[in-house]
């Protein structure tokens, strides 16, 4: 690859950073979906009556047992069919963003169980009913402790994005095909570059992730407690 | 029959509860007066945990009635949560909320379920925490607690609701022998101070200090209740005496 095609290329990367945004801004409405389906589907399995609980995990076994690119379909052309006006953006929210809760309902599960029944009981003998205990005892920890789990299903279901591809959202990697079909040398260049912006932006996402976590810290709790942070006795 | 149940602060009739095929309480009534300090005893599974979690619905009883003097907390549409937020629970193993700070731990109970409001609920938590003698901890998080810390923090967040009733369910069997002191001391206090206090303990020394009776629980049931002077010297049931002689033993009888 020569110095020339370089910078063929270069004169495209404003086009796949537009396209970009796309990607971004399907990760961020599908992440926000699956994250409030999520927390919902999670509390119903651990909390509710028997017959809503079965419901929810019916919901995480669809959701996390159909493909993907099926989903896609089934909710583009599958609404489309039923004479619903879906925009393939949207469609990709809807698909992706339920997927994502099937898996994120897992996620928060797991850490709403691990709260300690005993805070459960203190909570109650203060006189807070269920709600209560949801918002302020259970959800805060919860939610600290979902952060690493989290950070995965962040990375995945941005790569997922390009799935919107699919159904034709015209996202980064369509975007790439594009340029890539009217000037074949600059394939692999391109999808060169495609690569390079998402190993950027994940990187930034989990580091952000990081972060939160870091400043999330409870004194004294986690096992990986920076150094330094001495124990005040 | 229940007509007189204002009159005491608080009234146990006639509680069970079953687990499975153990009846771990077998009909257990009693009743306790403003400023009353009663403790209970009795070798463990006999349900003195069982009865005090029945007295605030934290366990359900199968049957028998629990009053706070004229409010029913049994009954089938009882404010179980108004009623609760009336009664201080102490646990065992603290249950403090681990992922706030002392003053947290303590504010929110006064903050979210009375609706005081935060500035108010911030100094009645720091009163609470004085109480405890431990005003300067309240930015401290539970972690960085030693137990018997821990455990008056946890006295004050029951302290910080004013209520009518404080129940401590063994508070001081999860801390090391050194820590002990320090909630009894906090609990002697509470109690000259004339707070209603029901105690599951087997310490012997605070129960001969401030208890106006003991109530010995065998089987699931009362076997029997006296001042403690008088169930030491003269206790109505061999096992009582047993009982005593082998905790007194174990745990010793000095303050």
């Amino acid at each position: 690859m020569t110095a020339e095609i370089w910078s063929q290329v270069w004169q495209f990367t404003p086009t796949l950073l537009w396209a970009m945004l796309i990607n971004v801004q399907l990760l961020l409405a599908l992440i926000a979906l699956g994250l409030v389906t999520g927390v919902v589907v999670a509390l119903i399995e651990v909390y509710s009556p028997r017959p809503l609980a079965a419901l929810a995990l019916a919901y995480e076994w669809f959701f996390r047992g159909v493909p993907e690119l099926v989903l896609l379909f089934l909710f583009y052309f599958g609404l489309t069919q039923m004479g619903m006006d879906i925009s393939p953006f949207f469609a990709a929210v809807l698909a992706l963003g339920f997927r994502s809760s099937g898996y994120q309902s897992q996620i928060f599960r797991g850490a709403i169980q691990s709260v300690p029944p005993g805070q459960l009981m203190a909570a109650h003998s203060l006189g807070m009913g269920t709600m209560k205990t949801i918002r302020y005892v259970i959800l805060p920890q919860a939610l600290r402790l979902s952060i690493p789990p989290w950070s995965n299903e962040f990375s995945a279901v941005f790569k997922d994005t390009t799935l919107a591809y699919g159904i034709g959202v015209v996202e980064i990697v369509r975007q790439a095909r594009y340029i890539s079909v009217r000037n074949f040398p600059l394939t692999l260049p391109v999808f060169i570059l495609v690569a390079f912006m998402f190993l950027v932006l994940t990187y930034l996402g989990n580091w952000g992730l990081g972060r939160l976590e870091q400043r999330l810290h409870v004194p004294g709790l986690e096992t990986h407690a920076k150094r330094g942070e001495a124990r005040e006795l | 029959m229940n007509s007189d149940s204002a009159d005491h602060l608080l009234r146990v009739e006639d509680v069970h509860k079953r687990y499975g095929r153990e009846e771990v309480l077998r009909g257990v009534s009693f009743t306790m007066e403003r400023a009353d300090t009663k403790v209970i005893i009795g070798a463990s599974g006999t349900g003195k945990s069982t009865l005090l979690r029945c007295i605030n619905k934290l366990t359900d009883p199968d049957q028998g009635r629990v009053w706070l003097e004229n409010q029913e907390i049994t009954g089938r549409r009882a404010p179980v949560n108004r009623i609760r937020s009336q009664m201080g629970f102490v646990f065992q193993d603290f249950n403090l909320f681990t992922h706030l700070p002392a003053l947290d731990n303590v504010r929110i109970g006064p903050q979210r379920v009375k609706g005081i409001r935060r500035r108010e609920a911030t100094t009645l938590a720091q009163e609470a925490l004085a109480t405890v003698g431990l005003k300067e901890k309240a930015q401290s998080y539970p972690a960085q607690l030693s137990g018997g810390q821990q455990q008056r923090v946890a006295i004050a967040r029951a302290l910080a609701m004013s209520p009518k009733l404080m129940l401590f369910d063994e508070p001081t069997s999860a801390l090391d022998p050194e820590l002990i002191g320090e909630v009894l001391e906090v609990m002697v206090k509470l109690a000259k101070e004339g707070m209603t206090m029901l105690v599951v303990s087997h310490e012997m020394g605070f129960a001969r200090t401030v208890a106006d009776e003991i109530i010995f629980m065998e089987g699931g049931v009362i076997l029997e209740q006296a001042p403690p002077e008088s169930m030491f010297r003269n206790p109505q049931h061999k096992r009582t005496g047993e009982f005593l002689r082998k905790i007194s033993d174990l745990y010793g009888e000095s303050e």
